[in-house]
C-alpha cells in the first residue's frame, strides 16, 4: 500500500540574482507501508531538499505530494503522519530539556496521549522500544549525559512518537560511531517491521543503502539518474554515475591497489564536482553530461528515463531504470558501452596506467 | 543489550554533574534543588564572593531605612566628621551622612533593579520575537531597535528627564529602561536567529508544537544566560545613569539616592571643603555595588560554562592531603613525570 506519493516535486530557491535555483526538478517516487526506500547521492545532489519538502519545511515550486492518495492534507494530519529523524544527534535534542519531555511534548502535541499517567506510560514504552532502559532513569536525562547512540535513539523514539506512517531518515548514522552505525540501523530496520513504516533512508553510503533497503534512487544534481531494486543498483549499476559511485566506493577487501585507485577517483570527481558547482546547466541536456566518459551527441537533449534490465518473464520487469541515452538507442549503447559492473566505471582511457 | 548496560551503570553515578547545574535534575523537591544551588555557589568564589555583597546590600536596602532616624531632618551638628553620634558624619545642614545612606540605597536599588526589569523584557520581545518571526516584523523591528542604538543615550535621557521635571520615581524608571534596551534586543536577535534553524527547533515544528511554546519553551531556555548577565549589567547601567543624572541635577532632589547624595555634596564643596566622609560612602556603594554585579555574572559564567571553570581543589582537602598522602619515592616521582609527558 502507498504511503506517500510524490509527484513531479520541484524544489527551488530563490537566488539573488537570477532565476531560483532548482535543487530538485520533477522527482517522483512512492513509499510503501513496511518497505525501506533508499536515496543516494553525494552532497549537493538535492538530497536534503527532497527532506525539507516532505517534512514541509519548504514549499515545494511544483508537483504534488499525496498522503494516502490525497492531496494537500492538513497540517496538524499530515505532521502526525510523516516524521523525520535528523542527521546530527548532538544538534537535534534541546540542551535545556530532559529526555523526558522530548518524548512527552511530541505525545502531546499530536494528541497520541492525555497529560499525566497515560503520557509517563508513553514516554516509557518509547523508550523501551528503542532499547533505552532502564526507562526512568533515561528519561531524567539530559542530552549531554547521553552517548551519540543514545542520543539518536531518542531523536528516533521522539520521531516515532506521534505514530507516523512515514519515517524520513536523513543520514541517520552518518555522525556516529562505526560501531553503533548498525546498531542504530537494524533498530530502524525493527521498528520499520514492526510498525509498517514506510522508511525513506537518505544516504550517501552504497553498502548500508543496500543492505537496509528494497529499492534505491540514486540523485544526481536534482534528478533521480537511476533507480531499482537495491542488489541490481548496486551490483549492476548502469547509469555512468552510479557506476562511477560504486567504483569511489573501495569494498573492505580491496587490494591496496585499488584503494588507491578509488581514492583517485574519488578526489578527481570531487574537483570536477565543485568547478561545476558554480556552472549553470545550460537546457534540456543530461546533467551529468560534462563529467560522463560516455558523453554523445545526443546527450544534449533531455535524457529518457528507460528500462535497463531485460524483464525476466515479460511482466514488466523489476523496474531498475536508467535516465541516460545509452540505453534508449540500443546501436549507440553497443558500441560505447563496455561490459557491466563496477569495475568498468573507471574510463577506459583512465584506466589504463 | 549494551546500550541497557551502559544506562544502568550510569544512573548510578550521573546525578552527581546534573545536579551540580542550576538547572538542576528534573527529579527532587524544592530541598534537593536548594542543595544544589548552594553546591553551584560554593564552586565559584566570584560568584559566592558577588552574592554576598549583593545580599548585604539588598538587606541594607530593606531594613536601613527603618534605623534611619529622619535623613532629611537638619541638626545642629554642621559638618562633623565621622564620630560615635553620627556614624558617617553630617553634612553641611546637619542631616546624618549614615541615615541617608541607609535611605538612598534603597531608591537606588530599587531604580537599578525595577529599570533593568523593564529594559530586558522589552529587549526580550523585540530581539526574539524579532529573531524568530522574520521578514517584515523582524525588519521593522531590528530598525527600531537600531534606531535606539544611535541616539545618543545620555543626552535623550538628559532632554526627557528635564522635560518632566526630574519626576516621580517611575518617570525615571521609564527613561532609563527606553533608552538602555536596544543593545540586548540585537544581542538576543542575532541568538535567536540562530537557534531558529537549529534541528531541535524544526523537529518541533515537525510535530506540531505551537508558535508561542516554541519561542518560550525550546528558544527562551537556550538564551537564559544571555539574558541574565545583560539584566545585570542593565541593573549597573541603570544606577549608574540615575546617579549621572542626579548629579547633573535632572533628578527630584527630595528622592535620596546615591547620585543626589553626590549632587548635594558636590553643591556644599565638600570635595575641597575636605568633607570626604559625605561623598566617599555613595560613591563606594556604587562602585562596590558594580563589582559585585560583576562578580555575580563572572560567576554565573564560570559555573555554566565548564570551559571558563579553572580547576581549583577544595581548601581542606588541599592542606588535608598534604598531610596524610604518602610521600612519593623518586623513581615513583620519574614515573610520574614520564606519564605527564606522554600524555
Amino acid at each position: 500500500m502507498t504511503a506517500l506519493d510524490v509527484r513531479d516535486l520541484t524544489v527551488a530557491y530563490p537566488q539573488a540574482h537570477g532565476r531560483p535555483f532548482r535543487a530538485v526538478e520533477r522527482l517522483s517516487f512512492s513509499l510503501r507501508a513496511g518497505r525501506t526506500l533508499a536515496l543516494v547521492g553525494e552532497s549537493g545532489s538535492g538530497k536534503s531538499s527532497v527532506l525539507k519538502a516532505l517534512s514541509r519545511l519548504v514549499r515545494p515550486a511544483e508537483g504534488s505530494i499525496l498522503l494516502d492518495g490525497r492531496e494537500g492534507v492538513r497540517g496538524r494530519e499530515y505532521r502526525r503522519a510523516v516524521q523525520m529523524v535528523f542527521q546530527d544527534p548532538f544538534a537535534s535534542l534541546n540542551p535545556s530539556h530532559t529526555v523526558d519531555h522530548h518524548l512527552r511534548r511530541p505525545l502531546l502535541a499530536t494528541g497520541r496521549a492525555r497529560r499525566g499517567a497515560e503520557a509517563d506510560e508513553a514516554v516509557a514504552a518509547l523508550l523501551r522500544q528503542v532499547n533505552l532502559t532502564p526507562a526512568a532513569d533515561v528519561a531524567r536525562k539530559r542530552p549531554h549525559e547521553l552517548s551519540g547512540g543514545q542520543r539518536q535513539r531518542v531523536a528516533i523514539a521522539r520521531a516515532l512518537a506521534p505514530e507516523p506512517a512515514v519515517l524520513l531518515a536523513d543520514e541517520p548514522v552518518s555522525m556516529l560511531d562505526v560501531s553503533i552505525r548498525l546498531e542504530i540501523l537494524n533498530l530502524l530496520d525493527r521498528l520499520k517491521r514492526e510498525r509498517d513504516l514506510a522508511l525513506l533512508y537518505v544516504t550517501h553510503d552504497l553498502a548500508t543503502a543496500r543492505h537496509f533497503s528494497s529499492e534505491i534512487m540514486v540523485m544526481y544534481r536534482g534528478e533521480v539518474v537511476e533507480r531499482g531494486p537495491s542488489d541490481e543498483v548496486i551490483l549492476d549499476p548502469r547509469h555512468p554515475y552510479t557506476r562511477l559511485l560504486a567504483a569511489a566506493a573501495p569494498r573492505t577487501g580491496a587490494s591496496r591497489e585499488e584503494v588507491r585507485e578509488a581514492r583517485r577517483v574519488r578526489l578527481e570527481s570531487r574537483a570536477r564536482r565543485d568547478a561545476e558547482r558554480r556552472e549553470v546547466v545550460v537546457g534540456e541536456g543530461c546533467r551529468f553530461r560534462p563529467r560522463c566518459p560516455f558523453a554523445m551527441d545526443s546527450c544534449a537533449r533531455r535524457p529518457p528515463e528507460v528500462q535497463v534490465a531485460p524483464p525476466p518473464d515479460g511482466d514488466g520487469g523489476t523496474g531498475h531504470r536508467a535516465l541516460c541515452w545509452l540505453y534508449a538507442d540500443p546501436a549507440a549503447a553497443a558500441g560505447a558501452l563496455p561490459a557491466a559492473g563496477p569495475a568498468a566505471a573507471v574510463p577506459p582511457h583512465r584506466a589504463a596506467p | 543489550m549494551t546500550t541497557a548496560d551502559i544506562t544502568s551503570a550510569d544512573a548510578t553515578h550521573a546525578p552527581v554533574p546534573a545536579a551540580a547545574l542550576p538547572a538542576g535534575p528534573s527529579g527532587g523537591g524544592p530541598g534537593a534543588r536548594l542543595a544544589a544551588a548552594w553546591r553551584t555557589v560554593r564552586r565559584s568564589r566570584r560568584l559566592s564572593a558577588g552574592l554576598a555583597l549583593i545580599a548585604l546590600f539588598l538587606l541594607t536596602a530593606a531594613v536601613g531605612p527603618l534605623l534611619a532616624t529622619d535623613p532629611q531632618g537638619f541638626g545642629t551638628d554642621l559638618s562633623q566628621p565621622p564620630s560615635g553620634a553620627h556614624w558617617l558624619g553630617t553634612t553641611q545642614t546637619g542631616q546624618d551622612v549614615f541615615d541617608q545612606l541607609m535611605v538612598s540605597t534603597r531608591t537606588s536599588l530599587l531604580i537599578g533593579f525595577a529599570a533593568a526589569l523593564a529594559a530586558t523584557a522589552i529587549s526580550v520581545v523585540i530581539g526574539i520575537g524579532g529573531g524568530f518571526l522574520g521578514g517584515w516584523s523582524d525588519e521593522a523591528l531590528s530598525l527600531l531597535s537600531n534606531v535606539f542604538l544611535v541616539i545618543p543615550g545620555l543626552p535623550l535621557v538628559i532632554v526627557i528627564s528635564s522635560y518632566t521635571k526630574g519626576g516621580s520615581l517611575l518617570a525615571t524608571i521609564g527613561v532609563i529602561a527606553f533608552t538602555s534596551w536596544a543593545a540586548s534586543a540585537r544581542v538576543l536577535r542575532a541568538q535567536t536567529l540562530s537557534l531558529r534553524t537549529r534541528d531541535y527547533v524544526l523537529a518541533a515544528r515537525l510535530y506540531g508544537e505551537r508558535r508561542w511554546r516554541i519561542v518560550l519553551v525550546e528558544i527562551l531556555p537556550n538564551e537564559a544566560a544571555i539574558i541574565v548577565s545583560q539584566f545585570i549589567f542593565a541593573v549597573i547601567f541603570a544606577i549608574l545613569t540615575q546617579a549621572g543624572l542626579a548629579f547633573l541635577g535632572l533628578q527630584n532632589p527630595s528622592d535620596l539616592t546615591w547620585g543626589n547624595m553626590l549632587y548635594f555634596a558636590q553643591n556644599a564643596d565638600a570635595l575641597s571643603g575636605g568633607a570626604w566622609w559625605w561623598f566617599v560612602p555613595p560613591g563606594l556603594c556604587i562602585a562596590v555595588f558594580g563589582a559585585a554585579m560583576s562578580l555575580v555574572s563572572f560567576g554565573l559564567d564560570e559555573v555554566l560554562d565548564p570551559r571558563l571553570r579553572v580547576y581549583r581543589p577544595a581548601r581542606r582537602g588541599r592542606a588535608g592531603r598534604q598531610r596524610t598522602a604518602p610521600r612519593r619515592t623518586a623513581p615513583q616521582q620519574q614515573a610520574a613525570r614520564r606519564q605527564e609527558a606522554d600524555r
